[in-house]
Formats: structure tokens, C-alpha cells, sequence
């Protein structure tokens, strides 16, 4: 779902921009916090595991294809600022090397992909999973509803983006139901895969799983300290 | 990679980082030079509402266009698979340099993470 240069005027990309690097400094800075030694690690290596997912384009029907984007993922293991980090540099990196979402619009890019998602898929995950609990099923759903929602939450940021500064003369209200159509079918599978993922790394260990944490917004998860507990 | 570890972190908890690590990195690589030769060449949701409404006409090239991995080949190499495939190593090394470096400096709160950020190709 990268945007190409030429989508939206430059007023709109413009103002993505500033969006998109207000939220990355705000990650940034809450990440510092957020992250420790284990931790870490685990937050590169989700960058490495989108990327490398996104390469993977699988058909759907109709002559479309689509790819994970990650973003549930993210926030759900690393918490909402190592994720817009994670998918942010991954976001970077396709933009410069493969051409992959144009350089003017890198902050729609990172808005759509990493910000709107991350967040979405955050509040919804620990929403979920205080009132259902941590039990394996809640879990599973909880992830799945987080990537489904993360899906059509980036397709809804395109939608108003175009409608604000779209260059092509065609209906916004068009626009918006075709992107909400298409990535349905894309944000569910999205689901499948970002539960399969989670529970994965739940079976190895669930105090890896930011989303998981008593601690709340992914700050001070005090790791070392619940081993064996 | 052994490096991001503290000497505080307990050893059960290391040995699962280090599992959750050893099978993410297998199975990142093993996708994007492996899998990434069978995947669908056919537009993904955004190129199909572009191309369905008529947006796709106001697309412009990349400023990157002429990178040599541009759209996740390797110019110069024309066998498809390989291609695609090598691009694929190249965008996981540089990904996962960047990556690393920048969480492991935010982790020790210490560095330049902006920098770091902002250079992905350096």
C-alpha cells in the first residue's frame, strides 16, 4: 500500500510529513524509555521480518495481490514506539534502495503504514486483552481484530489523504470504498498471520510480548525481574 | 549480534531472545531470498484501486527510480529469480544494520538515533 510520488499535492504530503516526524520524535524519545537489552534486539529483528514479509506478495482473486505490513505485529511484540520505529525504517529503506513508496511521500508513507496502524492496532490488542484476558483464544482474537483493524485504518489514511489532495480528478467517496473493499480481504488475512506470529512468540516465551505487559504503554516492562516468576 | 545482550539479563531470558532471534533471522532470509522468487506479481490493493478509478496516472517516478535494486531486482541481473532474490539479501542486511544499531543505541540511551535513522543507505 506504499504511495507513490504524484498521489497527493504537495500541500497534503507536506503536512504528512510534519505529521510523520512529529510521531517518529515522539517515538523515539518513548522508545528510549521503552527499550532494554532484551528487548532490543527483538525490536531489529521485526524491522528484518516485515521487510522481508513485505516482499511476499500473495494473490487474493480478482488480479490483486497483497503482502503483511507488519504494523499489528509490531506493536503488539515491540510496543507502539519501537513498532512506527520499526516499520518507519523499513519504510526508509524500500523508498531509498528499491524505489518501493516515492520520496515526497515518505510522510503519507509513514502515517499510513506506520503511525495509524501502530496506534490502532496497540489500543485495540490491549483493549481486547483486558477484558477478555490473556488466555490463548483472547490472544489469537485480539490479534487478529489488531491486524484486520491496522489494514483498513492505513487504507482509511489513503482515503482521507486523497480526498484532501488527491491529484486525480475522481470521487474521494469512490476512492474511499474501493481501498475499504480491497484491504478487508487483505486485513483479515493480516490477522491470520499477525495471531499466528504472536502466538508463536507467546509459546516461547510470553514476557517477550510488549502487548502483554502489565506495565501498560510499553514502558519499564522490567523483564529480568519476572523470569521464573 | 551476542553484543546487545547485558551480563544482567538471566539466562533463561537470554536463551530465549536468542531462540526468538536465531528463528526470526532463518526465517526472514529464508523469505526474502528464497520466497520472494514465487511471490504474486500482481498489484497489490492500493495499484488496483490506482489502476480500477484512473489514479494511476498521475504516478510519478521515484527520485530512487534509477537505484540499482529499484522495484527489488539487482540491475544488471536478468535471471527474474536470482534477481529478486539477491535484492531481497541486500534489503534484509540493510534493514537489519540499521535496525539494530538504532534500537540498541535508544536501549542505552546514549548515540544518535536520529542520525542513524535518517541514513538508511549509509
Amino acid at each position: 500500500m506504499h504511495v507513490p510520488d504524484g498521489f497527493i499535492d504537495a500541500p497534503v504530503s507536506l503536512a504528512a510529513g510534519v505529521v510523520a516526524a512529529a510521531g517518529v520524535g515522539v517515538c523515539l524519545r518513548g522508545a528510549r524509555r521503552s527499550l532494554d537489552e532484551a528487548t532490543a534486539p527483538l525490536a531489529g529483528l521485526v524491522a528484518v521480518f516485515v521487510f522481508a514479509a513485505q516482499m511476499i506478495n500473495f494473490p487474493v482473486g480478482a488480479g490483486t495481490s497483497g503482502h503483511l505490513m507488519g504494523a499489528a505485529l509490531a506493536a503488539i511484540l515491540i510496543g507502539p514506539y519501537a513498532g512506527v520505529l520499526a516499520i518507519t525504517v523499513v519504510l526508509l529503506v524500500q523508498a531509498l534502495l528499491f524505489a518501493d513508496g516515492g520520496l515526497t511521500a515518505i510522510g503519507l508513507n509513514v502515517v499510513n503504514l506506520a503511525i495509524i496502524p501502530v496506534l490502532l492496532a496497540w489500543v485495540v490488542f490491549r483493549l481486547w486483552t483486558r477484558v477478555l484476558g490473556q488466555g490463548r483464544p483472547s490472544i489469537a482474537g485480539a490479534a487478529w481484530f489488531a491486524g484486520m483493524l491496522s489494514v483498513l485504518g492505513a487504507a482509511a489514511g489513503f482515503a482521507v489523504e486523497f480526498a484532501l489532495g488527491g491529484t486525480a480528478p475522481v470521487d474521494p467517496t469512490t476512492v474511499a470504498t474501493a481501498m475499504l473493499g480491497v484491504h478487508t480481504v487483505l486485513g483479515a488475512i493480516e490477522g491470520v498471520v499477525t495471531a499466528l506470529v504472536v502466538l508463536a512468540v507467546v509459546g516461547v516465551r510470553p514476557d517477550l510480548v510488549a502487548g502483554l505487559r502489565r506495565s501498560g504503554s510499553g514502558t519499564a516492562p522490567a523483564l529480568p525481574e519476572r523470569v521464573e516468576a | 549480534m551476542t553484543r546487545a545482550f547485558s551480563t544482567d539479563m538471566s539466562a533463561p531470558m537470554r536463551r530465549a531472545v536468542a531462540l526468538v532471534l536465531i528463528v526470526g533471522m532463518g526465517v526472514s532470509v529464508l523469505l526474502a531470498a528464497g520466497v520472494s522468487m514465487y511471490a504474486s506479481d500482481e498489484p497489490d490493493g492500493l495499484e488496483r484501486v490506482a489502476s480500477d478509478t484512473g489514479i494511476v496516472e498521475t504516478e510519478q517516478d521515484s527520485a530512487t527510480a534509477d537505484s540499482p535494486f529499484a522495484d527489488y531486482g539487482v540491475s544488471g541481473l536478468q535471471d527474474q529469480q536470482w534477481t529478486v532474490g539477491l535484492a531481497g539479501v541486500v534489503g534484509v542486511l540493510v534493514t537489519c544494520g540499521i535496525a539494530f544499531l538504532l534500537f540498541r543505541a535508544l536501549a542505552r540511551g546514549s548515540g544518535e538515533p536520529d542520525q542513524a535513522d535518517g541514513n538508511p543507505d549509509g
